[in-house]
């Protein structure tokens, strides 16, 4: 087999295609915390007294607290003095009005990226609104989407123009004391996206933010806020993609997503940060926390994610399953190549009547790499009639690569019913050898075995993006046979 | 098209194929018989290029061109094909899916333009016609679910698609009741032509009555020890090998 792996040992060179820098002049403030840093992101963005005291609280608890060591990941401790929290396009200082005043250098980056955000090359059917570092700088078809009473803005624009409903619902699905990195969040985010569907109103196209970190020595910090009102339907993707740099950076968001009575969300994600070069340098340290709210009586919020990118990864799309017959699904693809850590999973709390939660998830481990699922199932005494089914799903590509799995099952309710499936695999030389003698080549195999593997959770993406994200899978594994 | 000189293979330690030299000429219908354990289906690997099997001695001439030099994709590329004995599973993936990607990697191989899925459409039905495929077929995993009968027929829809110049069938009769083995050696007969050779492995003599051998090769201790034409078969049918293998040991 010497060959064979002499041919792998070329085909494991394979480039990161979102790698590149944008020159563009910005606006930086120096590294380092404190509460003056704070006052002033809070300044700068012109905020009302109740968000800088919210940001301030959050701060004072960080302080208190420590980083938690749980996960099934290792790096270099993280000094947040020595990031910048605040990095902005000098041109955009605020949010542009239009589209013709971005910089075109922005416009640009985003079309490199193949998120063309000017009126005639748009993505047909789906709003994007793009963040660059620490601000979004154009949300597109925003007028269309007034029209059906939908709001989509970037997270300051929502603080200036609705500052009701931002109060209302800001950290109260992921509340300020919640953990390490969401209360750090908590104290600095600089900006994102906020969504807000009116009663009754099926959004009339796919929303979607495009996140991209640009400046060195940063962090991205930003924050979603997704309120779908009674009786309404959303579905909401996002995309994220950063330069290659030898240093680690960290991205550290939170998601908040509420549904009341009758209301559905479905929320996608293609995670392509930098994952980090073949010996695992560089690359996005990535601390997110996401969670849905089903706070009304047959809500539905749906969590489908792709992650390929990031050195780490350490997420858990959540739902708390609060109204009555809710239901909360999670479908996750992982991918661990060279020396990338993913732990990853989610928690399904079941509080209301008849509540219900899927959990399909698929990891795939190759090279050197790591891949967690951590999940909980909590049927509280309250949840008569829960159901839960979970699938986790391991494929491993090589023998110097993990796959580990952590469900937790808590139910204190009799009538609940919790399933768990498991299973560990590695890709097996029989299918291998049965494709390549119908004439497949050897990586062509295992994408299409890969692909086989996914599929479950690649049926739930949006059609838009299915190709995307098969495409982001069969980059993400060149080389990784072996 | 096919010739075998000498070849040696096997697996670790064990030596299967111990001087076995065979020749097929074009257009011919050859059957490998013997008895359990004999190298039947190592052969067909080998031809194949299963990795498992190292080749120690000999070399096989395939349309004039080593065989062995070559990968198992670029052997499948030049119009061998492998009826496996035990086809394989691959969930999540849509038989139609991996039928199309292996027709347009043969079709790319030989220069030609991928085939869009409204012509591939019309392609397979006609194919799967032959072999009376049910018509979710397609639609489902690839031999996920399917009975061994189905399984078997699925390969032959394979073939009947890429239409190989050199088809190898290892034991595609095993597991299969008499009407099944109708259909499949109709659509295996629908390809025989004078520019195309099969080689097909089986134990018993009731598929050659289907599909006619111009020579039947017994294969013994890793050897041809007898060839004739398909009366030989029949002999075999009467009398077992037991009479052929102390010969070959002798």
């Amino acid at each position: 087999m010497a060959t064979n792996s002499d041919r792998v040992a070329d085909l494991v060179k394979r480039k990161y295609r979102h790698g590149f820098v944008t020159d563009i002049e910005q606006d930086t403030v120096p590294p380092g915390l404190s509460e003056d840093v704070i006052r002033m992101i809070s300044n700068k963005k012109g905020e009302p007294e109740f968000l800088t005291e919210w940001r301030l609280k959050a701060y004072r608890h960080w302080l208190t607290m420590e980083e938690p060591t749980w996960a099934h990941v290792r790096y270099t401790p993280i000094d947040y003095q020595a990031i910048s929290y605040y990095s902005s396009p000098k041109t955009t200082g605020t949010a542009p009005k239009s589209l013709e005043e971005v910089d075109p250098k922005l416009l640009e980056t985003y079309d490199k990226l193949g998120i063309p955000l000017h009126e005639r090359a748009r993505l047909a059917g789906v709003a994007v609104d793009a963040v660059f570092d620490s601000v979004s700088v154009a949300t597109t078809f925003k007028d269309k989407l007034a029209a059906a009473g939908v709001i989509f803005c970037s997270f300051s624009d929502a603080v200036k123009n609705h500052p009701e409903l931002v109060q209302r619902y800001l950290g109260t699905v992921v509340p300020y004391r919640d953990n390490f990195f969401a209360t750090l969040n908590s104290a600095v985010f600089t900006d994102g996206s906020f969504v807000y569907i009116p009663k009754g109103v099926r959004c009339p196209m796919e929303l979607s933010t495009y996140f991209r970190i640009n400046a060195a020595k940063t962090g991205q910090f930003e924050r979603t806020l997704i309120i779908a009102d009674e009786g309404s339907h959303v579905s909401y993707l996002e995309g994220c993609t950063a330069p290659m740099r030898d240093e680690n950076q960290l991205h550290a968001a939170v998601v908040e997503l509420v549904a009341l009575d009758n209301a559905q969300i479905k929320y996608s994600t293609v995670q392509n940060w930098y994952p980090g070069d073949e010996q695992g340098r560089g690359g996005i340290y990535n601390f997110v926390t996401k969670r849905g709210d089903c706070r009304g009586a047959n809500s539905k919020i749906s969590w489908t994610q792709v992650e390929t990118g990031s050195a780490i990864t350490w997420k858990y799309p959540s739902c708390v399953l609060r109204g009555d017959n809710s239901v909360g699904e999670f479908y996750s693809v992982a991918v661990t190549n060279n020396y990338q850590q993913a732990d990853t999973g989610t928690k399904m709390i079941h509080i209301g009547r008849n509540t219900r939660s899927t959990i399909i998830s698929k990891g795939i481990s190759a090279g050197h790499g790591q891949n967690s699922y951590r999940g909980l199932v909590k049927v509280l005494p309250t949840a008569h009639g829960a159901r839960n089914y979970t699938q986790c799903d391991s494929l491993l590509l090589g023998d110097e690569c993990g796959a580990h799995t952590f469900p937790y099952i808590e139910s204190r309710n009799r009538s609940a019913r919790v399933e768990h499936e498991a299973t560990t695999s590695k890709i097996s030389e029989d299918q291998l050898f049965y494709c390549r003698q119908r004439g497949l080549s050897e990586e062509d195999a295992v994408n299409l075995i890969v692909n086989g593997f996914c599929r479950e959770v690649f049926k739930e993406l949006p059609m838009e993006f299915a190709v995307e994200a098969q495409n982001l899978l069969n980059v993400s594994l060149e080389g990784a046979v072996g | 098209m096919l010739t075998i000189e000498n070849l040696h293979a096997r697996v670790g330690d064990r030596e299967i194929l111990k001087g076995l030299s065979l020749h097929v000429p074009a257009g011919e219908v050859h059957a490998i018989m013997g008895p359990n354990g004999s190298g039947k289906s190592t052969l067909a690997q080998v031809l194949a290029g299963r990795e498992d099997y190292e080749v120690t001695a000999g070399r096989v001439l395939y349309q004039g061109q080593d065989l062995l030099a070559l990968p198992p994709e670029e052997r499948a590329r030049a119009g061998v094909f492998l009826a496996f004995q035990y086809p394989i599973e691959i969930p999540g993936v849509n038989n139609a899916y991996l039928l199309k990607t292996a027709l347009n990697a043969q079709r790319q191989a030989h220069g030609l333009q991928p085939m869009d899925a409204f012509e591939f459409m019309k392609l397979i039905k006609t194919k799967m016609e032959l072999v009376h495929a049910p018509k979710d077929f397609l639609s489902r995993n690839v031999n996920q679910g399917f009975s061994g009968g189905e399984k078997k027929r699925n390969e032959i829809l394979q073939m009947l698609l890429l239409e190989p110049k050199l088809a190898v069938l290892d034991e595609t009769d095993s597991g299969l009741d008499v009407d099944a083995m109708r259909i499949i050696s109709h659509g295996v007969n629908s390809l025989r032509s004078a520019d195309r050779s099969m080689l097909v492995v089986t134990h018993y003599e009731r598929l050659l009555e289907l599909i006619v051998p111009d020579r039947v090769h017994v294969l013994a201790g890793g050897r041809i020890v007898k060839s004739g034409d398909r009366e030989l078969a029949r002999e075999l049918d009467q009398r077992g090998y037991d009479w052929l293998q102390t010969g070959a040991k002798a």
